[in-house]
C-alpha cells in the first residue's frame, strides 16, 4: 500500500496521481455511444469517468451478464457486488454479453495483465518474476475480449519485466508476431490491441502489429519509458505528451474514489 | 402422485450426492452466492479428488485446493477477487502442495460454452475465442476446426456434464423449484449440463410464491436432487437482496493463507472445527453479518401474469 502521504505528495506537486492520469486517458479511449467491456479495477473507474465527462451514451458490459448504462451508486470491488446490479439495464446470462462481443458489437474492451509484449500478446496465466516462474490466476474473460473486441485497452505498471520481449505463455492474443497475424490465426477481422497505458506512457500499434510509443506522461523522459521496456521500443515521429488529467475528470473519479483505494 | 420434499441438511445433501472423485460446479454467480456453506461442508467429510468446475470461484476454489480436496480444476480463473492471488492455487500449481493437482485453463466464454453445450446435449458448441492463444494449445478439450459452412477457423468447446452443480439461490421450494437474481453468470446453463442439481436456498417458500413468477424460476425443481435451507450460506461472497459482500473477510484470508501454516489454521479455525454454518455464522459474529445486511430495499416492480 501506497501511504496516503505519498499520494497527497503526487497531488502537490502535479495535481494528480500516475493512477489518475492513467484513468483520464483510459476513459478517453472510450467515444460515446460505445459498447464498452468495462473489467474491474481501474478500467471501472475509466468508464464511468468517461460516463460523466465526454461519453454519457456508453454502455457497460460485465462478464457476469449485466449491462449498465449508469454508474453503480456506490465503488465497486467486483463487478458482482450488489449495488452493481441495482438500477442495472439488464441481468443476464454470461452468454448474453458474450453473445454481443462475438457479434462484434463490442466496441473496446479493457484488460489487465501481468506481461504484455512487442505485440500486445498478454500473459496472466505463468509469470516470471525475479527468476521465479509464478501461476498467476489466470484468464478470465480476458482471452475472449482480446479475441473479439474490436479494440482493446490494456492498462500495466511500466516495468521492464512486465514489458517483455515476448511472453512466455500467451493468455490473451494480441497482434501475435506481427503482420497478418490474426487473420491466419482466424481471429474476426478488425480486432485486437488499440493502447496500453503505462505509469510512464501510451503505447499504440503500427499496421504491422508491433507497439511504438505515442506519448510520454508529463515529467517522464523518452529514455525512462525506453529504459524500462523489454525490447527496442519504436518512438512516434510525432511523440506527444499525455493529456495531464482536466478538472472534471479528476472530480468525477474522486468522488467514486474519495479514499484513492483504486487510483493510489 | 404427491411430490415429495426434497429438503435435507447441508451434511445429508453432501454426504449423499456428492462423494469423493465427483466432478462438481461450483461458482456459477461468479462474484455472487457462491456456495462456501456446501464447499465448506465438502472440506469437512473430507472428500477427495474431486474435479472443481466453473468460470471462476473466488477463494472457494482455493480453499477447497489447500484443504487437499482437488485433484483437477478446470476454470477461467483462480484466485481472490479483490486482493489478489490465490496462495493455496499457487502452491499446489508450483509445489504440489498439499498434492499435484492438474488444471485446465479456460475462458469465460469457453466456460459457459462448455456447460451450454453440456445443457443442449450435444457433444461440443463452435467459437471464434482463444484462437491463436495458449488456451487452445494446451487445454485438450477446446480443439481447432474448419467450419463445414464457410471454412472459417474455429474452436470446437467439449461440453462438460458436471456431476453435481451447486447453486445458491435466493429462494426455493421443497421440491427445488428456485427463483435466482442478480448475478447469474452460467448457473442456467449450469443447473441443465449438471447429472444433479444441489439447491443452497437463503429461503424455503411455498410453490405457489414460485409459480407466481415463473420467469424467475431459473431451475426447475425435477432437475434437482436436494434442497437444503442454509441463511448467510454464500459468506463470505454477497447474495443480491439478502447481504452484502464481506470484502475485509477476503482480505483477512488473503493474508492469512500467504503462508502454508497460517493457512493450516485458518481452515481448523473456520471450517474443520467448526460443525455446520450455523456455527460458522456465530464464530463470525452477529454483529459482523447484521453489518453485511440490505439497508435499502429496492423491490422490483410486480409483473401481471393475469389473463
Amino acid at each position: 500500500m501506497v501511504e496516503p502521504t505519498a499520494i497527497e505528495a503526487q497531488i502537490a506537486a502535479r495535481g494528480y496521481t500516475y493512477s489518475e492520469l492513467m484513468v483520464a486517458a483510459a476513459a478517453r479511449e472510450i467515444a460515446d455511444g460505445e459498447l464498452v467491456f468495462v473489467g474491474m479495477r481501474l478500467p471501472i473507474l475509466a468508464f464511468l469517468v468517461a460516463k460523466q465527462t465526454h461519453a454519457p451514451n456508453a454502455v457497460g458490459l460485465y462478464e457476469n451478464g449485466l449491462i449498465r448504462e449508469t454508474p453503480s451508486p456506490q465503488l465497486l470491488y467486483t463487478m458482482g457486488d450488489p449495488p452493481n446490479l441495482r438500477g442495472a439495464t439488464q441481468a443476464g446470462q454470461m452468454l448474453d454479453v458474450m453473445a454481443l462481443l462475438q457479434q462484434g458489437r463490442v466496441h473496446v474492451g479493457f484488460l489487465g495483465a501481468a506481461e504484455v509484449d512487442r505485440f500486445g500478446n498478454l500473459n496472466s496465466t505463468w509469470g516470471g518474476r525475479h527468476g521465479e516462474t509464478h501461476r498467476l490466476p489466470g484468464s478470465g474473460g480476458a482471452c475472449d475480449i482480446a479475441s473479439l473486441a474490436k479494440r482493446t485497452v490494456v492498462l500495466l505498471a511500466h516495468e521492464k519485466s512486465r514489458l517483455v520481449e515476448r511472453v512466455a505463455y500467451i493468455t490473451s492474443p494480441g497482434f501475435g508476431r506481427g503482420n497478418s497475424w490474426r487473420t491466419a490465426q482466424g481471429l474476426p477481422g478488425h480486432t485486437g490491441p488499440s493502447a496500453l497505458i503505462t505509469t510512464l506512457g501510451v503505447l499504440r500499434y503500427g499496421t504491422d502489429g508491433e507497439a511504438f510509443l505515442a506519448s510520454t506522461h508529463p515529467g517522464i523522459a523518452v529514455e525512462d519509458v525506453l529504459a524500462n521496456t523489454g525490447w527496442s521500443l519504436r518512438v512516434a515521429d510525432d511523440l506527444m505528451e499525455t493529456q495531464a488529467p482536466s478538472e472534471p475528470e479528476l472530480a468525477a473519479m474522486r468522488s467514486l474514489d474519495p479514499n484513492h483505494f483504486w487510483t493510489k | 402422485m404427491a411430490a415429495t420434499s426434497k429438503l435435507l441438511t447441508m451434511r445429508e445433501a453432501i454426504s449423499q450426492h456428492v462423494p469423493s472423485g465427483s466432478m462438481v460446479l461450483l461458482g456459477a454467480q461468479l462474484e455472487q452466492m457462491i456456495p462456501f456453506a456446501a464447499g465448506h461442508e465438502l472440506i469437512r467429510l473430507g472428500r477427495r479428488d474431486l474435479t472443481l468446475v466453473g468460470p471462476i470461484s473466488d477463494i472457494l476454489f482455493d480453499q477447497m485446493i489447500g484443504a487437499g480436496c482437488v485433484s483437477k480444476l478446470m476454470a477461467a480463473w483462480v484466485g481472490n477477487v479483490s486482493a489478489g492471488v490465490g496462495y493455496c492455487f499457487r502452491r499446489a500449481m508450483e509445489q504440489n502442495i498439499p498434492r499435484r493437482i492438474e488444471m485446465t485453463d479456460y475462458s469465460n466464454f469457453t466456460m459457459a460454452l462448455a456447460l451450454h453445450s453440456g445443457a443442449l446435449g450435444i457433444p461440443f458448441l463452435p467459437t471464434y475465442s482463444t484462437l491463436g492463444s495458449d488456451l487452445l494449445r494446451k487445454n485438450g478439450n477446446l480443439r481447432e476446426f474448419i467450419s463445414p459452412v464457410n471454412e472459417d477457423k474455429l474452436v470446437a468447446v467439449r461440453a462438460l456434464r458436471p456431476d453435481v452443480a451447486i447453486l445458491q439461490v435466493q429462494r426455493a421450494d421443497e421440491f427445488g423449484n428456485a427463483h435466482i437474481w442478480g448475478s447469474l453468470g452460467v448457473a442456467v446453463d449450469g443447473a441443465r449440463a449438471a447429472r444433479k442439481v444441489i439447491i443452497v436456498a437463503e429461503e424455503i417458500v411455498s410453490p405457489e410464491l414460485i409459480a407466481s413468477d415463473p420467469n424467475r424460476t431459473l431451475v426447475p425443481g425435477f432437475l434437482v436432487a436436494a434442497v437444503v435451507h442454509e441463511p448467510g450460506g454464500a459468506h463470505p461472497s454477497p447474495v443480491q437482496g439478502y447481504y452484502g459482500r464481506d470484502h475485509e473477510f477476503f482480505s483477512e484470508y488473503h493474508t492469512q493463507s500467504r503462508k502454508l501454516e497460517d493457512l493450516e489454521r485458518w481452515l481448523e479455525n473456520w471450517v474443520v472445527r467448526v460443525p455446520d454454518h450455523r456455527a460458522y455464522l456465530d464464530l463470525l459474529g452477529a454483529s459482523r453479518f447484521d453489518a453485511l445486511a440490505v439497508r435499502h430495499n429496492a423491490y422490483s416492480a410486480p409483473a401481471d401474469f393475469g389473463y
